[in-house]
Parts: structure tokens; C-alpha cells; sequence
């Protein structure tokens, strides 16, 4: 009798429990928020749930939620990289630029992503050697890089690409479009960078008490370099795959990125002081925010007031998860 | 004549711990009071408990034969007590007359700032510490004395009429020193009480009228100054003890095998140069008072700061530590002063602290860390330093002082280290755990590690270590070894050497 009546106590002990420790993750109040707004757009719109629709959602996504990859890591050791969006025009352009000088595809990519990450190590350069803090290195390199960008292209559009380059914005993959497949890959490696090696835990440890990482015998400015080389280095990708759907090299591509890309990451459950955060929970975050671009779109809500509805969310979102998580 | 203040019988526990138990003291207006004692004797307590930060479990605060009742520091200073702490609360990019009238800004008939009467206060209140001070300067560009008077001409501002200088002079040159003594002599004219807090037995002669000794959270005596000696204070400071927290004293240095010699280490282009050696299995302590240098040389050591110049070697070999990973290459570790900013990652789980600096070993073909290899290592690791802690996923901060410390020094474990250099190890510890530490440092020493501790209690240093380097203003004035290794040849070397 004792038995039976204890057997399901303890389950549902251990359920609790269990349920605890999914609260205190950084994941659980996003997810639980991207699940909400989730099921109310597809109660509010009937195309919401349509395959083409969420293909759609996902593809229109994936060039922020590639972004907050690496402003992922940048926040994660308590800084931020501003620059993003402008380094993903210019590594852009200069995949189109290439190409319509007769470069061949494969090689201007690997040209244009390589800029991207020196970009990412010039940032990386000052903020971690020079001790300067990342907001104003990053404001600065943010004018710089749009800048070159301007100058490269001269400020017109670049178009004429090879016809083949459309492949990583329009085509697919086993039935999956490029975009989604790439940003999918880019998780992929960001997950296991920072959950599986010791590189990542050092990312975390650098956020979470930098003095305390140093003095372990950790060199913090080392892994700080790595992580504006790999902001640049998502960045460029991003720019790729802008390049390549738009079939051409915009200069003036990605204006307000970054403040999308940090909404994300933040949304993500991420703190913005550093050293609490989860890549996953910044992929709940990116689609969040598209599921509510997507979602208004579809209820015909003026762009206007979608920028006031998209801001009131995030800041009733992040008050939720700020006044809930330990 | 009633004493301007009267503590009367304050007695304070905080949780585990017995800070404060009867003690007694009187100040009379005019008369600077010395209060002496270790670390940890009590001084700090009793000064937070007369400035209505901490209130007493028993007692009374007698001021002007008025009993009074602080419930906070507003209290404190409305009956005319200011205090003077270590770390100045000034705004660093205001001026002086900015900083002594923030939050009560003189207004003039239109509700604005009257910056000509603030000003003209200002001036009156340094003509009477007879001081000149730029009105009209970032008090950040003024000197760290200069920054000292503005607090107390604040202080004076509020109208205290009972001042406690905290260590004043720790952060002074001994010309500036020398000018607050000056300030202090034309307070004293003008009837404040003060009570001055200081290691320093010469200015404790030169400015105290009385003192007041403390130890272990009681008072030992209160005399003139004038019917006493150094070397009697000492010995009243240090009193006899009982010392059975310590391990059974067994020297495990082997004088034969130097480990870590430095040669030459000179932190500051005009710093000294230090010197010292290091033997296989020896605890060595670096004794002195708080900011005698001990911290920096350590810090310069292993390369956590840029030293000017350094030449040091490792079981024979000239090694060169740019910084704490190559320190860690050479198998020297530090664990710092302050667990929670400089030891502690405090968001994270105690095996991943434990991990931070190890995680390398986890890794296989591919730089993967393999998980149950980490964990396995870690709970180890927490079991061969009793951690008590509910698992190695508990978060770091939900633990006490001691299990943290013990976290640290873990962490270390997981290498073959050859030198470990302690800051401060039992700093905020109880009894207990301290116990379980020290016994720790001499398993490592067993094993033929070498210990630096850095440590400003000196029955620590007594107790546990074989040999001490004591620091006085930045150098090592003196190594102690065998029977000088005493409190009072410490507290001599420590305090300048005036005390003989």
C-alpha cells in the first residue's frame, strides 16, 4: 500500500525536479515565449502553418540568426560587436565585385569570407590587445567598414553575377533551401564550440569572471581575438547568402543588423553583461523575431507600428525572463 | 569630566563567530585615542558599529552623556560621529567643493546652486585645517593626502565632533603623513575627538594621547601613551595564544633543493629590487601589513602584472613568466586574495571551476572535452579537499568561504604544480574550515610542493610556516627562519623596525 502510494509521489518528485532545473537553463522562458507567439500567429493567420510559409519564415530568418552566432560569442564574454551589418555589406560586395571582374565563384567567396574575419580580427586587435572597450572599438570600425564598402562599390549596386552563384540565396539542398541549411551548419559547429570544447568553456568563463580566467592561466586576450574573428567570419556568411538571394552586391545592405542580431541574443535568454547564454536559445530568438515579422506581415499590420509591437515584446519578454531566471 | 564618547560594554556575533565581546572604550574631546590590533581583533567591527553600519548585540554608544540609537549611518553622522574609511567615498570627477556639499547643496533664492556660498565654506573649513586645496580641480588629479583632507574637511563639514581615522596613513608618503598630523594637532585644539586606527607604533607615538588594545574581539588594556612602550604594545597586541588549529609543526623543506629562485624581481622602474629563494617542500610566509607590497611581488611573479625587470629561475633553469599561463606552464600557481573577483567564476558549477585551467587533459583525438572524464576528475579533486558541497553541479556561490577556497585550491590540484603561492587563504573563513586548510597546505608540502603564503595574521605565520619574508612599504625588510621567527620580531620588521 505504502509502495503504491509513494512510487507516483516520488515520480512526480522527480518530475518536478527535473522541471526545476529546465527553469534555471537559459533556454526555458524563450522557448516557452517562441511557443506562445508561435501557436497565437497560427491561430490568428490561416497560411501561418503552410509549409511554403514557414519555409519562408525560416529563410527570411536565417541571415540574422547567422549574425547572432558570433554576436553571440561576443556577448557571451561580456562584449558586442556594432560592426556586423556593415562588415556583412562590404564582405558582400566584395564577393560581387570579384565575380563581375571574372574571379571565379569559389574563390570570391573564400575571398569575401576571409575579409569578413580580418575584419572581425581587426576589432579583435584592439579589443583584446589594446583593452579598448568592444562598443566603441566596433561603433568605430562600424563607420569604417560601411565606408569601404561605399568606396569599393562606389556607392551603386553591384549585379551582373554569375548565374551559378545563385545557389547559396535560391537553391536548395534535399528539398531544403541553402539559407536554412546554412544557418542549421553554423549552429551546429556554434553548439559544439561552446559546449564541447575548451574553448567554449573558456568563452563562458571569460564572461563570467574575466580576472578569475586570467589569473587561472587562461590567455583571455587570445580567446577574445578568436571571438571578433568569428563575428566577422558569421558576418560575412550572412553576407553571402544576402549576395547571393539578392543576386547582387548592395553597399548599403544590413543597416540595423546588429540590433537585430543582439535583440536575438538577448531574446535568446542570454545575459547582456556576459557569461550566461546558450546557442540554441539564440536560435529560439532569431526565429522568434521572424516569426513576429512574419506573422504581422501576414496580418496586414503597418510596418510602422509592427517596429512599436516587435519593441514592446522585447522588452515584456526580456522583464519576464530577467525577473524569473535566478 | 564626561567623555565627548563612551562605548560601554558592545558585544557583536556574527554567524559562527564571537567579533566583539565586552568591549569598552572612552574618548574625550581633544584627545586623539589609538585603537590597536591585529587583523581581525575587532577594530573594524567596533567603528562600524559606532558609525551605525553594524548594530551591536549589546551595549551602549554613549555620546555627550546622551545614550544613542543608530539605525544606520545618517544616525551616526546627525550625532556628529565621521568616519574617515580606507577607500574614500568621494565622486573622483567633481571638485572639491562639489564632493564636500554633494546631496546638500548650498541653493540661492531662485532654487539654484549658490556655488559662491558653497564655495566660500569650502575655504572657510580648509583655513581651519589650515590646508590649501584647489577648489576647482577633479579631486581624481589631486593627490591621494589632498583627497584625505577633503574627506575629513566633509566630515567636519557635518559637524563631527568624533572623527575615526581608519589607517589613514596607509596609502600617505611620510610627508603627507606628516601634514595630517599637523590637521589632526589643530583638530585636537579645536576639541574633536578622534580615534585613529594605524600598525604604525611610530606615529602612534608621535600623534596619540591614549590606546586602547584589542585581541580576538576583546580589549587587552587601555593606557596613556606616555606610560607605555612599542614593545609593550606588541607584546599586549600579540598575547599568548592557543594554536592547536595548526597541523603538528613538521618542516618538510628540504634547504638542499631550491625550486624557485628569483633572483632579481623589480616591479616599478623606482621599486626595489627583490630577491628571494624557495626550497622543495617549504612553506614560506610573506608577513606584513595590508599594502606592504606582498600582493604585487606575487602578482609580478607570475607575470599577472609586467614586472620592469626579472630574472628568475625554476629547479635550475631561467624561465621567463610573461604571464599566469606560463606560470601554470612552469607549475607555478597563484590563488588570489579575493575568491569571488578573482578566484571564482561565481556563475558557474563547482566542477567547471575546478575544470577552468584542467579542461585539456579531458580532451581525446579531437579538442572534444570528454564529459564523464571532467566530472570524474572533479568529484576526485572535491573529495581529496572535502569540499562539502551536495554535488559537483551545485553553483559555486551557493557555497560557504571555506568550500569556495577549497574549490580554488582544487583546481590546482588537477596540475603537478610545483609552487602554489596562497594570498590570504583563510581570509573570511571559519575555525573549522581554516583547520581543514592548513592541514591541506601540508599534504601538499608532503608531497613536495613549495607553499608561498601570503598572510597578515600572524598566528598563521607562526604556526604554519618554516620560514617568513616580512614586507615594510613595498621591500623585504627582514627573513625570519627558526627562533626569530616570532610575533615580535615580525611585528618589529612589519611596523619599521622602530619598535626595538
Amino acid at each position: 500500500m505504502s509502495q503504491l502510494a509513494s512510487t507516483p509521489g516520488t515520480a512526480r518528485q522527480s518530475l518536478k525536479a527535473r522541471l526545476a532545473r529546465w527553469r534555471r537553463t537559459p533556454i526555458f522562458y524563450p522557448l516557452i515565449g517562441f511557443i506562445v507567439v508561435f501557436i497565437a500567429m497560427a491561430v490568428i493567420n490561416d497560411n501561418f502553418l503552410s509549409g511554403s510559409n514557414l519555409s519562408n519564415l525560416a529563410r527570411q530568418a536565417s541571415i540574422i540568426a547567422i549574425i547572432a552566432v558570433g554576436m553571440s560569442l561576443a556577448i557571451l564574454t561580456g562584449g558586442i560587436d556594432l560592426s556586423v551589418g556593415p562588415v556583412m555589406a562590404l564582405s558582400g560586395t566584395i564577393m560581387a565585385g570579384l565575380m563581375v571582374a571574372g574571379v571565379p565563384p569559389s574563390l570570391a567567396i573564400i575571398i569575401g569570407l576571409l575579409v569578413g574575419a580580418a575584419f572581425g580580427a581587426f576589432n579583435g586587435v584592439f579589443i583584446a590587445f589594446a583593452g579598448m572597450p568592444p562598443i566603441i572599438v566596433t561603433l568605430a570600425t562600424m563607420g569604417i567598414a560601411r565606408g569601404l564598402g561605399l568606396i569599393y562599390t562606389g556607392g551603386y549596386p553591384i549585379s551582373g553575377l554569375p548565374p551559378e552563384f545563385a545557389f547559396f540565396g535560391r537553391g536548395s539542398l534535399a528539398g531544403i533551401e541553402m539559407p536554412i541549411l546554412i544557418m542549421i551548419a553554423v549552429y551546429a559547429l556554434g553548439y559544439v564550440l561552446l559546449s564541447h570544447t575548451a574553448t567554449g568553456r573558456y568563452l563562458y568563463a571569460i564572461g563570467g569572471n574575466e580576472e578569475a580566467t586570467r589569473l587561472s592561466g587562461i590567455r583571455v586576450s587570445r580567446y577574445k581575438l578568436l571571438v571578433y574573428t568569428l563575428s566577422g567570419t558569421t558576418a560575412a556568411i550572412a553576407g553571402l547568402i544576402l549576395t547571393s538571394r539578392l543576386m547582387s552586391g548592395q553597399p548599403n545592405a544590413g543597416v540595423g543588423f546588429e540590433l537585430d542580431a543582439i535583440a536575438a541574443v538577448v531574446l535568446g535568454g542570454a545575459a547582456i553583461t556576459g557569461g550566461r547564454g546558450m546557442i540554441l536559445g539564440t536560435l529560439v530568438g532569431a526565429l522568434l523575431l521572424g516569426v513576429l515579422n512574419n506573422g504581422l506581415n501576414l496580418m496586414g499590420v503597418s510596418p510602422y507600428l509592427q517596429n512599436v509591437i516587435k519593441g514592446l515584446i522585447i522588452l515584456l519578454a526580456i522583464y519576464i525572463s530577467r525577473k524569473r531566471t535566478p | 569630566m564626561t567623555p565627548l564618547l563612551s562605548l560601554r560594554h558592545i558585544s557583536k556575533s556574527f554567524p559562527g563567530v564571537k567579533a566583539l565581546q565586552d568591549v569598552s572604550l572612552d574618548v574625550h574631546a581633544g584627545e586623539v585615542h589609538a585603537l590597536l590590533g591585529e587583523n581581525g581583533a575587532g577594530k573594524s567591527t567596533l567603528m562600524k558599529i559606532l558609525c551605525g553600519i553594524y548594530r551591536q548585540d549589546e551595549g551602549d554608544i554613549i555620546i555627550d552623556g546622551k545614550t544613542c540609537d543608530f539605525h544606520g549611518y545618517q544616525d551616526a553622522l546627525n550625532a556628529g560621529v565621521g568616519i574617515i574609511f580606507q577607500e574614500f567615498s568621494l565622486i573622483p570627477h567633481l571638485d572639491a567643493v562639489d564632493n564636500i556639499f554633494l546631496g546638500r547643496e548650498r541653493r540661492n533664492r531662485l532654487g539654484l546652486r549658490d556655488r559662491p556660498g558653497m564655495i566660500r565654506e569650502a575655504r572657510h573649513l580648509f583655513d581651519r585645517l589650515k590646508v590649501s586645496i584647489p577648489l576647482d580641480c577633479p579631486i581624481a588629479e589631486l593627490s591621494v593626502a589632498d583627497q584625505q583632507f577633503i574627506e575629513i574637511a566633509k566630515a567636519l563639514s557635518l559637524d563631527a565632533r568624533i572623527l575615526v581615522l581608519d589607517e589613514p596613513t596607509a596609502t600617505l608618503t611620510p610627508s603627507e603623513a606628516d601634514h595630517l598630523f599637523t590637521i589632526m594637532r589643530e583638530l585636537r585644539k579645536q576639541q574633536v575627538g578622534m580615534v585613529f586606527i594605524s600598525h604604525h607604533m611610530e606615529e602612534i607615538f608621535t600623534i596619540c594621547d591614549r590606546v586602547t588594545v584589542m585581541r580576538d574581539g576583546e580589549k587587552v588594556d587601555d593606557c596613556d601613551i606616555a606610560s607605555t612602550t612599542p614593545d609593550d604594545l606588541i607584546e599586549k597586541m600579540v598575547g599568548r595564544r592557543v594554536e592547536n588549529i595548526f597541523p603538528e609543526h613538521r618542516c618538510d623543506a628540504d634547504y638542499n633543493d631550491v625550486v624557485l629562485d628569483i633572483e632579481a624581481l623589480r616591479l616599478d622602474a623606482d621599486g626595489p629590487e627583490h630577491s628571494l629563494k624557495l626550497h622543495r617542500g617549504e612553506i614560506l610566509g610573506f608577513a606584513g601589513l595590508v599594502g606592504s607590497g606582498r600582493t604585487e611581488l606575487a602578482m609580478g611573479l607570475i607575470g599577472a602584472t609586467r614586472p620592469v625587470h626579472a630574472r628568475i629561475s625554476m629547479e635550475g633553469k631561467p624561465v621567463r613568466l610573461r604571464h599566469p599561463a606560463s606560470a601554470l606552464k612552469q607549475g607555478i600557481g597563484l590563488l588570489p586574495e579575493s575568491r569571488k573577483t578573482q578566484g571564482l567564476i561565481l556563475p558557474f558549477s563547482c566542477r567547471d571551476n575546478i575544470s577552468l585551467n584542467n579542461l585539456t587533459q579531458f580532451q581525446g583525438a579531437l579538442p572534444l572535452i570528454r564529459r564523464d572524464q571532467e566530472s570524474r576528475t572533479a568529484a576526485q579533486l572535491m573529495a581529496s579537499v572535502r569540499v562539502k558541497a551536495p554535488s559537483p553541479e551545485t553553483p559555486v556561490g551557493d557555497l560557504s568561504g571555506g568550500n569556495q577556497q577549497k574549490v580554488v585550491i582544487a583546481r590546482w590540484l588537477g596540475h603537478q604544480c610545483k609552487v602554489l603561492i596562497f594570498d590570504e587563504p583563510t581570509r573570511g573563513i571559519d575555525v573549522g574550515a581554516k583547520s581543514e586548510i592548513y592541514a591541506l597546505m601540508k599534504e601538499l608540502t608532503a608531497r613536495g610542493v613549495s607553499i608561498i603564503m601570503i598572510s597578515s595574521e600572524l598566528p598563521e605565520v607562526l604556526g604554519l610556516c618554516d620560514r617568513a619574508a616580512v614586507f615594510y612599504h613595498g621591500r623585504i625588510a627582514a627573513e625570519l627562519q627558526g627562533d626569530d621567527l616570532n610575533s615580535r620580531s615580525i611585528m618589529h620588521h612589519a611596523t619599521g623596525g622602530l619598535s626595538s
